[in-house]
């Protein structure tokens, strides 16, 4: 929202024109600029490979070309089983962090509950040291033995004391007299929670589900520490992969396409590379508009409680 | 509570009525005790001669060792100081520029044109890394790369950007700037939006232009999100964000000189060396330092206001 209104002013100063001048070229050259390395990378998978070798990338598709997508398409199901483990994962993640979060934040801003405090503790102290990588490592690999095993990609990511806090502060915010006319009515914890509370915590659900969807599908990190197998690849480290071993991938391709070992030399590479992050991002970013709105909502409410 | 009892037969009694809320945070409290409290004690590895069939508790003792060959290598004084002088570098031009673009957006009247800039900036926050690390190819890569193309077009020799050292913090920066400014820009929004407008009102009054309207009004008004902002930011400063690194810089060695960061060396000695002693010793390090600065970090915001404090 804007929050001067001019037009009630007969003229409008030259300071305000000056201020107007370099807000709309400012943001108009940082917009361009957020959204140029996109449009490079659609560019690049509309153009053919002989195009980008003799010239480079650029913001425009260059002797327009579907070849890198029928070539990612020569084998779909690769593609498709990445996405399908990256949604079921994200999926299950949502939905059992934001009960668990939703679960220890209520517990954690009643009032009456006289340990809030040192179990708060309990839980912030994790941000403020931790053990490092190595133990970690040593803990999922060694000690539950999760290796090459989907709780791997499931299990770290599925708590955060950040979301905590987040889903805290809102909770804290609803008036407490309704916890107390539910108590009165005889209302267990359970129900209050989850027939009083959950309906009136919508937004922030939505937001702090958001967060955490967004940190399962974009995490490729577990992937390349745990997971070994090619087929338990989720999205982002597939696209990691087969972007850093293009030569592999054009293999697997032209396998599949049961011509020779040779034919993966005629299969583009650079604009196969950019047809299949399109393929792998396309969606996210379809869904962004959508989305946007309560990242905003969320990131404001941290921005004040810290 | 109206009555205080005290000792075990109190706490019994408390444990009871509290069942549901303990049931309730039972969960939670099992996660963090298995996933956060328990590795800590693996810090007793960064003393330890680690070894596959002993694993973390009975492999020999070896004193300092580990820190011996970390510090000794000079390898520790090359990550924390590009650490440290990244986030700092990070953290200076993102505030001004995310302070910049949020105070513009508020003097932006057509709507539409907020909305959109606004949406494209925040667009890169949603991609992962990875895709950064192929936008980044796009742009710098030698053979193919945009920059280079512009080069060439204006008569100069191509650069080979992989193997310039030099060129990465500039890199670096801007992807740092790229992918953050929608989200910090979001957080300054929040607080030019709570300046009370008859501040504005007064300062129109008294003739201020637009000018001494922001530097006057609106920076020193959101100075107090501002300094909490970069104090936090602050308390981060030992942390190398490994998702970056990793995507653009990867295991191309010809450049750690100017990008090996804390967290991609122990990465390194955990994954590609298996000298687990070592990536625990530094671990441990890294979270010491990060330890002690959040606590300093703490008392300062203490100092310039007690309300921020995060403990």
């Amino acid at each position: 929202m804007s929050r001067f209104k001019y037009s009630n002013k007969i003229k409008t100063g030259s300071d305000v024109i000056a201020l107007n001048v370099i807000a709309y070229v400012f943001l108009g050259l940082l917009a361009l600029f957020c959204l140029a390395p996109f449009i490079m990378i659609v560019s690049g998978s509309f153009s053919s490979e002989k195009a980008i070798i003799e010239n480079g990338f650029s913001f425009l598709p260059q002797d327009f070309s579907l070849e890198a997508y029928k070539t990612v398409f020569k084998e779909p199901y690769v593609v498709f089983r990445a996405y399908a483990t990256t949604i079921v994962l994200t999926a299950v993640g949502t939905v059992v962090g934001l009960l668990l979060q939703t679960m220890t934040a209520y517990v954690l801003s009643r009032k009456d509950f006289e340990w809030r405090n040192a179990f708060s503790f309990f839980f912030y102290f994790t941000t403020l040291f931790s053990g490092g990588l190595v133990p970690y490592y040593i803990l999922i690999t060694r000690t539950l033995n999760l290796r090459d095993n989907y709780l791997a990609l499931l299990l770290p990511l599925i708590f955060s004391v950040y979301n905590l806090l987040i889903m805290k502060s809102y909770i804290k915010a609803l008036p407490d007299s309704l916890i107390e006319a539910a108590k009165i009515d005889g209302c267990g914890e359970f129900r209050t929670l989850f027939e009083i509370v959950f309906p009136l915590i919508k937004p922030a659900l939505a937001t702090v589900g958001l967060f955490i969807a967004l940190a399962y599908w974009n995490d490729w990190y577990n992937a390349m520490l745990y997971i070994k197998s090619e087929e338990k690849y989720p999205l982002q480290y597939f696209l990691y992969q087969k972007v850093n071993n293009i030569e592999a991938y054009k293999k697997l391709l032209s396998n599949s396409a049961a011509s020779s070992v040779a034919g993966s030399v005629t299969l583009p590479t650079q604009s196969l590379k950019m047809a299949l992050t399109i393929v792998v991002t396309g969606p996210i970013v379809l869904a962004y508009p959508i989305v946007q709105k309560y990242f905003v909502q969320g990131i404001t409410i941290g921005a004040l409680k810290g | 509570m109206k009555t205080k009892k005290s000792g075990f037969k109190g706490f019994l009694k408390k444990l009871y009525m509290y069942r549901a809320f303990l049931l309730m945070l039972a969960p939670a409290v099992i996660y963090t005790l298995i996933f956060a409290y328990y590795p800590m004690t693996g810090i007793v590895m960064a003393f330890k001669k680690y070894n596959y069939a002993g694993g973390i508790w009975g492999s020999p003792w070896n004193g300092f060792e580990n820190f011996k060959f970390f510090f000794l290598s000079g390898q520790a004084g090359l990550v924390t100081r590009n650490t440290v002088l990244y986030n700092a570098l990070f953290i200076a031009v993102n505030t001004i520029a995310q302070i910049a673009a949020a105070i513009l957006l508020t003097e932006i009247h057509n709507k539409y044109f907020r909305k959109i800039t606004q949406s494209l900036m925040f667009l890169p926050y949603f991609i992962s890394w990875v895709i950064v690390g192929v936008m980044a190819f796009n742009i710098f890569s030698s053979d193919y790369g945009f920059l280079n193309r512009i080069l060439t077009f204006f008569g100069k020799e191509k650069v080979s950007f992989y193997t310039t050292p030099e060129v990465w913090p500039f890199i670096l920066l801007f992807f740092s700037v790229w992918k953050g400014i929608g989200y910090g820009s979001v957080m300054y929004l929040a607080a030019i939006m709570g300046i009370d407008t008859s501040i504005y009102e007064a300062a129109k009054i008294d003739g201020a232009n637009v000018f001494q309207r922001i530097f006057k009004v609106t920076i020193p008004m959101i100075m107090p999100t501002t300094v909490i902002l970069l104090l936090l930011s602050v308390g981060g400063i030992f942390k190398g964000n490994f998702d970056m690194f990793y995507n653009l810089v990867g295991g191309n060695g010809l450049l750690y000189n100017y990008t090996d960061v804390i967290d991609t060396l122990t990465f390194r000695a955990l994954i590609s060396s298996n000298d687990f002693g070592m990536s625990a010793a530094v671990g441990l390090y890294q979270s010491v330092l990060c330890f002690v600065t959040i606590l300093l970090v703490n008392k300062l915001v203490g100092l310039y206001d007690k309300d921020y404090t995060l403990f």
